[in-house]
């Protein structure tokens, strides 16, 4: 699985540190999206796709 | 019969056509039944079964869009061809006192599109983000036990919404934000009238007003003494040219009303669907498990919409959606009940269920005008219904279920009062 994240596309609405906090992050002054790690294992895929799945902004792209 | 004549008969006969479609276009906003109260409006879901999207009449005769099916509200919250911008022809004001104003308001966070919507929303995002909010929880536990404590040392029966579902997220926000908590009052009367679903144009205007002046005081105020807080922020940004005070007064107005007034209302009536849903009230009080308790309120956020009267958007290119065409400068209005009880999305929607994944629930929104203060609002209703359940096991309504005030008149749903026993 290989993960991409769009910031500009970003709400800051964290629902991607909801579902997945080990794979994604906020940054501290604004909220965007900061990938923790673009290529998860199999251990957290599931959570990868509900995070990408519940994101408002469509801004996480997942490649399997 | 000569031509002219011919003409004119065709003519009458379109006016009558098309009078007799637009007088089947049922009116907007809908009323709830008053026998199920937790229920969006029964016309709204008998639309929503034949199709997802269907024409309404407002109160200036337009036809905008009304959609009722949760694929379609989703694909649409996050379509960039459907805009926020209220001045935009076509747009569906939610009333005369809003379509008025639209020159006179500044921009905000709710009426822009695209880049000036991220440069605002940004600002806003940071005392939000997932982590902030989760450091704040044991603050708001605290604060939860102790309405709880006042609560259980006062008399009975006790109002929820006075003691607990008011105060719990007022003094959260109002911490957050740095507005000094002895002007809670203040903040409430003022904000209240200007959330009014009908109200006249001048009561509403007075509300908005005096907070406003309130606020652009108040960002004054943290430019000169700046702290720890989310107005300190905005303040900081209007000294560095980023903002006018105005702007940043109208942001700060919009996080202290959604943050204490929608999050009150969720509380309130959520308390009452827990009362009359006991089985399910039990689930909730003997889980430790942080993802149960979660998703509770996910599906309490479900099954109770409390945001009413529908996300007004106009369409700024035509969009062809479930077999429709939303033609460019038609108004789209999105209500969130309805899409919430979609049984295409929720099987027996009608049922208050913890046991099913409300992960996609609408209540918050979505796309990228969702909620900005979702994260805060899901930590206080996690803690404060299940720190409640837990401490009053034996709460009751002190009153019969139909004689509950329920706010139908207001732009967010809810109780106005509550009494319980115990």
């Amino acid at each position: 699985m290989k993960v991409t994240v769009d910031q500009d596309k970003c709400v800051s609405s964290g629902m991607c540190v909801m579902n997945a906090a080990e794979v994604f992050d906020q940054n501290d002054d604004d909220g965007v999206v900061v990938l923790l790690i673009p290529d998860p294992g199999p251990e957290l895929a599931e959570e990868t796709r509900k995070a990408a799945a519940a994101c408002p902004a469509l801004a996480i792209h997942i490649e399997e | 019969m000569s031509t002219d004549e011919r003409l004119r008969e065709e003519n009458s006969g379109k006016v009558l056509a098309s009078e007799q479609i637009s007088a089947d276009v049922p009116e907007y906003p809908m009323e709830r039944a008053a026998r199920c109260p937790f229920a969006p409006p029964p016309q709204m879901l008998a639309m929503g079964e034949t199709k997802p999207l269907s024409r309404v009449r407002i109160w200036n005769g337009t036809t905008p869009w009304l959609i009722t099916g949760h694929e379609a509200a989703r694909t649409l919250f996050a379509d960039a061809r459907v805009s926020v911008d209220d001045r935009r022809e076509g747009f569906p004001h939610w009333n005369e006192h809003m379509l008025s104003t639209v020159n006179k308001r500044p921009r905000s966070v709710f009426t822009a599109d695209a880049e000036e919507h991220t440069r605002f929303r940004r600002m806003l995002s940071k005392p939000f983000t997932f982590k902030r909010v989760e450091a704040l929880r044991s603050a708001i536990q605290e604060v939860t036990d102790e309405c709880i404590d006042a609560m259980l040392a006062g008399p009975q029966p006790a109002d929820i919404v006075a003691q607990l579902a008011l105060p719990v997220p007022t003094k959260v926000i109002s911490e957050m934000l740095g507005v000094p908590y002895e002007d809670h009052e203040f903040f409430q009367e003022h904000a209240n009238a200007g959330l009014a679903r009908y109200a006249a144009a001048d009561a509403m205007q007075k509300g908005a007003m005096s907070l406003h002046e309130y606020l652009i005081n108040l960002v004054k105020e943290k430019q000169a003494n700046p702290a720890e807080d989310a107005v300190s922020d905005l303040a900081e940004r209007v000294t560095a040219g980023e903002i006018s005070v105005k702007e940043a007064a109208q942001l700060g107005t919009g996080l202290l009303i959604a943050g204490h007034e929608t999050t009150a209302n969720m509380i309130g009536i959520g308390v009452l669907a827990l009362l009359e849903n006991p089985e399910q009230a039990a689930l909730l009080r003997d889980s430790d498990d942080p993802k149960f308790i979660a998703n509770a309120a996910e599906e309490l956020m479900r099954y109770l919409s409390i945001i009413q009267n529908g996300q007004r958007r106009v369409a700024i290119e035509d969009i062809e959606i479930a077999g429709e065409t939303i033609r460019a400068g038609e108004g789209i209005i999105i209500d969130l009940a309805p899409a919430n009880w979609d049984g295409a999305a929720y099987p027996e929607p009608d049922k208050l269920d913890f046991t099913r994944d409300a992960g996609q629930q609408l209540g918050f929104g979505y796309g990228r005008h969702q909620c900005v203060g979702q994260q805060l609002a899901r930590a206080e209703l996690q803690i404060v219904f299940h720190t409640l359940l837990r401490r009053i096991p034996t709460l009751k309504l002190a009153s019969p279920f139909d004689e509950v005030p329920f706010k139908h008149d207001r732009l967010a749903y809810g109780v106005y009062e509550l009494p319980v026993t115990w």
